[in-house]
């Protein structure tokens, strides 16, 4: 199997999932029972937290465990968005945001809140300037992804962090799902207010994640309860989650530097030959994250692509996981400004640290295969 | 990309310690390597008059935090080294500048050791000043009250550049004034002697007296996780579970109610003394001050203190209970010592214990009955447990993260 669906999830590492077993088996008990079984598991809990914090150089109190990406979306928005609705009403985000952010503005517009989407270039890159001019006196949210999960167009977020600290009104959210592990971000002193990471997409298990919540930033709460998670996300805590998603981070974090350069290589072999294949569009902007390669092949409906690839054991995917279930048509690659044919046509093949260039290059084999005979089925 | 490469360590009084000197260095090298042995790639090197700890790659800050704990180190500055080379100089200097936090206000002071560096010191204040104020905002020069001293060092084998003084905890490298049996209870006051004990140098053991099932296993724990908390300012401390029920349950049957408290301290100490000699530990520290409760009168002293020869440390003896929890708070022992279990000296409290008793009267009521079965007992059952710092569930968690 050659799997280069890494964006819409990564294989759980086996050590991650060792982590995951151990714990839950040694350490079930409920962090919040004052029996000294609950004891040990409150202190693992701690440390697990500690280490997060460690290993993103924030505080261990800053650290949230959620059940991943969507949540930590939801509750870093809908959170800021009714606990401070009383200094206003306008929050801001992009056109190209994930559809966990996206959809959440949607309800809250539903709710009376009132919000400007910022669009992109052709890159599917934001302008800090529009950001900055969007700003009012009743802006109480920016919420801008790091790295897009289709194209892997990175955001100028560390930018947009410095407006955001002039402006101390407003808190700043930034969907950081697909840029751990594969564009460096740092959080303290960012400006950087909430920070979404989820598990799975770092070679954790489903249902982990964190959301980095700054010092001193009061959320409402989207499950109200036994006041777990410094109040912000009641429910008996899922101590076994936490941890392997602790080790995954930590696992990431070691191959880091090593992994994006080997990720960067294997997508200049993509951008060069897939440049020249004929009938090949290349979205994916230059300056991108490495792990993401983005493209049209206008006329050929991706689905068919897909499943000619699948039948060979090669799995890339179309556009993001999230929403390919709804038509065929790619909403950031219309927010690009590109036509029906382009975004319609669009398939993304996403690498891990692990990916060979031997996968590489029998992907590419397969597909310039797969475009050729779909042609002239066609022709 | 330009960082703070290692850290300037200064000992203060070990400076002064005569022949000794070269015994305390030594010390406090072994104790800085024990204390960053999580930061594997650290080098602790030894110059003249001071130490350097080599980062090679680890952060400086957390380095620090760990540093600022080891006993013996008068003060601490993050240090860049670079050539003595003006463009270099400059641009460490504005680097530590534009790194530092809450600062407003800078002073340069620079002292040129290397003759051969062409520019004086006096005129290197300047250069470096203007440099620094033409590129940056914001900032002004005060030499009288600034809040960063920028000191730059042009030494023969290279320039070193350190931010702002810390304070480190002063006191002795732990294991150059010998060892102590501390006397480890579970309250406020013990885990603090302990400290005070180690800051002068002394490394310590401790000694728990355990009588289940009056007192919890929890109870034990608490005590382990004391001295836990102990070895951060160490490095390995051995712990002494005498198992105490039924020479505690003996003496309150059959002493006097309101003697059994005096003699049953008297039996600790007894007890304390021979894991001395077995261990050549040549003191015993407990944490009584005086006054606090009954059994700390001086008359309770007196007649406690008969039973041995060996010294007893009281560190505690003149603070006053304010003072002493404001440590343990600083020591993160206070919300350990205040958890609420038994402990040996809480169960068999007489309803009124002597507050002035006299040797005499003791003497006589002890001769009553033969201890020395029990004594032998209790510390024949003694059960060692060595804590380095690391606890067992701590170890499985890491191997879980």
């Amino acid at each position: 199997m050659i799997y280069l669906d890494n964006s819409a999830t990564t294989k759980p590492d086996p050590l991650v999932l060792e982590s995951f077993q151990k714990a839950s088996e040694r350490f079930f008990a409920n962090p919040s029972s004052i029996h000294q079984f609950g004891g040990e598991s409150e202190k693992l809990l701690q440390k697990a937290k500690e280490q997060a914090a460690e290993l993103l150089h924030v505080q261990p109190e800053e650290i949230v465990f959620t059940s991943g990406g969507t949540e930590g979306n939801n509750l870093a928005i809908k959170g800021v968005a009714l606990e401070h609705q009383g200094r206003g009403k306008h929050i801001i985000t992009t056109t190209v945001e994930h559809s966990s952010v996206d959809e959440a503005f949607k309800g809250l517009e539903q709710l009376g809140f009132d919000v400007t989407y910022i669009p992109v270039d052709n890159n599917g890159v934001v302008s800090v300037r529009d950001i900055s001019d969007a700003i009012r006196d009743d802006t109480i949210l920016i919420s801008v992804m790091h790295v897009n999960n289709e194209l892997g167009s990175v955001q100028p977020v560390e930018a947009i962090g410095k407006i955001a600290k002039q402006h101390p009104k407003l808190l700043f959210h930034v969907d950081h799902v697909q840029g751990m592990g594969k564009v460096p971000l740092s959080l303290a002193d960012s400006g950087i207010d909430l920070c979404t990471i989820s598990g799975h997409k770092i070679h954790g298990l489903k249902g982990t994640g964190i959301l980095y919540v700054k010092k001193e930033t009061a959320l409402f709460p989207l499950f109200h309860g036994g006041n777990q998670e410094q109040g912000m996300r009641s429910g008996t805590e899922n101590l076994a989650g936490s941890v392997s998603l602790v080790k995954a981070l930590r696992l990431v974090k070691e191959r880091q530097s090593t992994g994006i350069k080997h990720m960067r290589e294997l997508q200049q072999v993509l951008r060069k030959r897939l440049s020249k294949l004929d009938g090949v569009t290349i979205n994916t902007p230059e300056n991108a994250a490495p792990h993401i390669m983005n493209i049209s092949v206008p006329g050929l409906k991706p689905e068919v692509i897909i499943h000619t690839l699948g039948d060979q054991g090669i799995y890339i995917s179309t556009k993001s996981a999230c929403s390919s279930k709804q038509k065929d048509e790619s909403k950031i690659l219309t927010a690009c400004g590109h036509d029906k044919d382009r975004s319609a046509s669009a398939l993304r093949i996403s690498l891990s640290y692990d990916t060979t260039e031997d996968e590489i290059d029998t992907f590419l084999n397969a597909l310039s295969e797969a475009i050729n005979q779909l042609k002239a089925i066609l022709e | 990309m330009m960082q703070y490469d290692h850290i300037l360590i200064r000992y203060g009084e070990m400076a002064l310690k005569g022949k000794n000197r070269k015994n305390f260095i030594m010390q406090l090298q072994h104790n800085l390597q024990q204390q960053l042995k999580d930061f594997p790639e650290t080098k602790v090197k030894r110059t003249q008059g001071r130490m350097f700890v080599l980062l090679n790659g680890h952060n400086p800050e957390r380095v620090m935090e760990k540093c600022k704990d080891v006993f013996g180190i008068q003060s601490l500055s993050l240090a860049i080294k670079v050539q003595n080379d003006e463009t270099e100089i400059k641009d460490a200097a504005l680097w530590a500048l534009e790194n530092s936090t809450d600062v407003r206000t800078f002073k340069i002071s620079v002292k040129r050791i290397d003759k051969k560096f062409p520019i004086r010191s006096q005129d290197m204040n300047q250069v470096l000043g203007r440099h620094l104020l033409t590129n940056t905002t914001g900032y002004t020069v005060d030499v009288h009250r600034p809040d960063l001293e920028l000191k730059v060092e042009i030494r023969n084998e290279a320039t070193y550049i350190t931010s702002s003084v810390i304070p480190g905890p002063g006191g002795l490298p732990v294991g150059t004034s010998g060892k102590t049996l501390l006397l480890l209870s579970g309250g406020i006051d013990s885990p603090v002697a302990g400290f005070l004990a180690m800051k002068r140098g002394v490394e310590i053991e401790a000694i728990h007296f355990h009588s289940p099932p009056f007192t919890s296993g929890r109870a034990k724990q608490k005590v382990l996780d004391l001295a836990e908390k102990l070895t951060h300012y160490g490095h390995k401390i051995n712990v002494h579970v005498v198992p105490f029920t039924k020479l505690q349950q003996h003496i309150f049957r059959e002493m006097p109610e309101n003697y059994a408290m005096t003699i049953m301290r008297r039996m600790m100490l007894r007890i304390s003394e021979q894991v001395c000699k077995k261990e050549s530990i040549l003191s015993i520290t407990t944490g009584e001050s005086l006054g606090q409760v009954a059994s700390q009168t001086m008359e309770s002293m007196n007649v406690i203190n008969e039973v041995t020869d060996y010294p007893v440390l009281r560190p505690l003896v003149a603070m006053d209970k304010d003072d002493i929890i404001k440590i343990s708070k600083d020591i993160e022992t206070y919300d350990i010592s205040i958890r609420p279990y038994e402990d040996c000296c809480t169960i068999f409290v007489p309803k009124s214990p002597k507050t002035r008793p006299a040797r005499d009267k003791v003497n006589q009521f002890e001769s009553q009955t033969d201890f020395s079965g029990l004594i032998e007992e209790a510390v024949g059952g003694i059960d060692v447990i060595t804590l380095t710092g690391e606890s067992d569930a701590e170890r499985e968690f890491e191997d879980l993260l």
